[in-house]
């Protein structure tokens, strides 16, 4: 799950850490209220699941309220790499003496928390890396041992901050961490991590993305899943419990297993067609769970065909081709489906399918097969809706 | 021969009591698996199905001899329910259950390495591990797997090491061990431990693996191979056509910036000497290529 810039500082804010005040807004007047109570000047940020956004002119310094009025009103609506801005973000501008990096995530490969600090913040971290990876400070920590004062001076140290924000720095890395731990983080960013002129360190800017796994312990999440950006077709399998991806092609996918899922749509872009989505049903396949997918790949307006892939595990053949029967008898589906049935009782399974064949549902014997039917049809069907595929 | 776990492994199911724990544990005991024991606090002194449950994994360990543990625990038990197993002294832990934190991940498989060196966690989700005709620890359908090897397969995906293991079976290929890692962030077991197991196994003479987009292990993998494996590897990398940013139902598989690709995966296992297919049929067309090769 990722945060807003404004949930994030709201999330820092809550293990101590020194972020502005500030207040979200969804139109320009109240844009301009906010600024009013805050006390101009002000920074108009563009609230959207993206980088870039400065560069995309979703961040301006208003020196007064008229400013905050014509940035708001341009920011809201900006495209910013397809995510349009339905939000902003009015905060107390700040003063800026110097600008640093500091982030915590998982070293995958090292299996252990990585933190990396540097002297020179505002800037991409990976062009930092890039061009001089020795500005970069990184430290590794062991879960079992977190981070302790101690290891924070250290790390601190060996970054090479300018002595006024030494202090500052050691406390915000400390909780920082705490936030990363305690409030299971995938990652947490704070680029830039300012100094002000009054030699105070404080936070900028915030880059929160959360374990969707860690809900179970963090119910108060739920607010972050409602603000998640989805299209209506991912809202509409997300409602239904289901593993979705919108893409942009035209071959509707439904698979059992994210791996398989991943490789039907990687197999219907190699025999030249272009996926509609991912859509992994999980490994049970019944006709409550194949009835929802349906449904959702039905009511995309750009899928011209449907290719289901399944592979029967304990999962067995005949229960996969019942529920897929069972399916259909409860969606009207308009576009033809292609559908590949293998592994345990697939015969059995194909013989269940069997009578129910037509134009509208073919079957094929294997996944590549399947795929090549499924996109010939793709190419060849009539739209299912006529109009609406755009989007 | 087989890696990790043989006829002789036997194995106390955390969760036996569970409808999960309950369905496939008695799966794998028809399967052959030596299911000795379930474990469930509140339910000691009982049976599953004339399996004997008890309060911990220690007493399991101590009244039936148990080696493995298999956790069929909901995810917000499943730190514990390592570290109880490790403790109670299995060798071998293979955690079923999706859905567990990574700070959960990170945490317990950190524990392990320090406090229990010896003990070898698979998981969590994961499928599984089969030998097959020896043993089936999971929800692996134990019937596609053809036994005798020569081949062991690794893999980070469920359905694909179904697909992997059901394509050899219909070219007549048997298969030593297969070993699901799962497609989380911090797997307990990783391709590595995995070649190297077969590496050293006599009677695998090649290893199919299945990989997927996210992470590093691929080419951590591909480093391994070219370094230490004289045994022929094929594989496939799923994702090639995944779009950055988004995770692919695996919380591990996703593509974010620019690092993790299924096209530099592959790059790597092919410098490294793998025979990568395309798709997972491909990758099952190199493989019987391989072992005709090594049989002529």
């Amino acid at each position: 799950m990722d945060l807003f810039e404004y949930q994030g500082k709201q999330f820092f804010a809550r293990y101590g850490m020194p972020v502005s005040d500030g207040e979200v807004v969804f139109t320009t007047d109240e844009a301009v209220a906010a600024a009013e109570r805050l006390g101009t000047p002000v920074m108009v940020k563009a609230q959207v699941h993206t980088g870039g956004r400065g560069k995309a002119g979703g961040v301006k310094f208003a020196a007064t309220l008229d400013d905050v009025r014509t940035y708001a009103d341009t920011i809201l609506g900006l495209d910013i790499n397809g995510h349009v801005v339905g939000r902003v973000w009015i905060e107390k501008a700040s003063e800026i003496t110097d600008e640093y990096y500091v982030s915590f995530t998982l070293d995958r490969s090292a299996k252990k928390h990585l933190g990396m600090l540097s002297a020179e913040g505002g800037v991409e971290i990976e062009t930092v890396a890039d061009e001089n990876p020795d500005a970069i400070a990184k430290v590794w920590i062991d879960p079992v041992d977190g981070l302790d004062e101690v290891m924070a001076r250290e790390w601190v140290s060996a970054a090479a901050l300018p002595e006024a924000a030494v202090e500052g720095t050691v406390a915000i890395v400390q909780q920082l961490y705490t936030a990363y731990v305690e409030g299971d983080a995938d990652l947490v960013e704070i680029n830039p991590l300012i100094l002000t002129p009054e030699g105070r360190v404080h936070v900028l800017d915030a880059k929160v993305t959360l374990d969707g796994n860690s809900t179970f312990r963090h119910e108060d999440y739920s607010v972050f899943d409602e603000t998640q950006p989805r299209d209506e077709r991912e809202t509409a399998a997300h409602a239904r419990g289901l593993q979705y991806v919108g893409l942009d092609g035209s071959v509707g996918v439904i698979a059992n297993g994210a791996g398989l899922a991943m490789s039907t749509v990687d197999v219907v872009n190699q025999v030249g067609g272009s996926p509609a989505n991912f859509l992994d049903i999980g490994g049970g396949a019944n006709a409550d769970v194949m009835a929802g997918a349906l449904e959702v790949i039905n009511n995309d307006p750009a899928v011209r065909s449907i290719f289901i892939n399944i592979f029967g595990g304990i999962t067995r053949g005949e229960e996969v081709a019942n529920g897929i029967v069972g399916a259909l008898e409860r969606v009207d589906i308009d576009a033809p489906i292609v559908i590949r049935l293998d592994g345990t009782n697939a015969d059995e399974g194909r013989a269940i399918l069997e009578p129910h064949l037509s134009d509208q549902l073919q079957m094929a014997p294997t996944m590549l097969e399947a795929a090549r039917r499924a996109v010939e049809l793709a190419g060849t069907a009539t739209p299912s809706s006529g109009e609406g595929s755009d989007r | 021969m087989s890696i990790f776990v043989d006829a002789d492994t036997r194995v106390v199911y955390q969760g036996l009591t569970g409808s999960q724990g309950r369905y496939y544990g008695l799966l794998n005991r028809d399967y052959g698996t030596q299911v000795v024991a379930g474990t469930n606090p509140r339910k000691a002194g009982t049976d599953v199905d004339g399996i004997p449950v008890y309060a911990s994994v220690t007493e399991a360990v101590a009244e039936t001899g148990a080696t493995a543990s298999c956790i069929f625990i909901p995810a917000p038990g499943v730190r514990d329910a390592v570290l109880e197993a490790a403790e109670g002294g299995v060798e071998f832990i293979v955690a079923i259950t999706e859905g567990v934190p990574a700070h959960d991940e990170a945490e317990f498989y950190n524990r392990l390495k320090r406090d229990h060196p010896g003990v070898q966690l698979l998981g969590p989700n994961c499928p599984g591990i089969i030998s097959p005709g020896q043993a089936n620890i999971g929800i692996t359908a134990g019937h596609i797997a053809l036994p005798g090897g020569p081949v062991g397969i690794v893999s980070r995906s469920g359905t694909l090491t179904y697909q992997a293991l059901y394509e050899l079976k219909e070219k007549g290929i048997g298969c030593t061990t297969c070993v699901g890692i799962g497609g989380d962030p911090v797997p307990g077991t990783s391709f590595i431990d995995c070649l190297r197991a077969f590496e050293a196994d006599s009677e695998t003479t090649a290893v199919m693996m299945i990989g997927e987009i996210g992470g590093s292990a691929e080419e951590e993998a591909a480093e391994f191979i070219a370094e230490h494996m004289t045994k022929p590897v094929s594989a496939y990398v799923a994702g090639v056509t995944a779009p950055p940013g988004k995770k692919m139902g695996h919380a591990g598989a996703i593509v974010s910036g620019g690092r993790g690709t299924a096209a530099a995966k592959m790059d790597a296992l092919r410098d490294a000497g793998v025979r990568v297919g395309l798709n997972p049929t491909e990758a099952g067309e190199h493989m019987a290529d391989i072992v005709a090769e090594l049989a002529s």
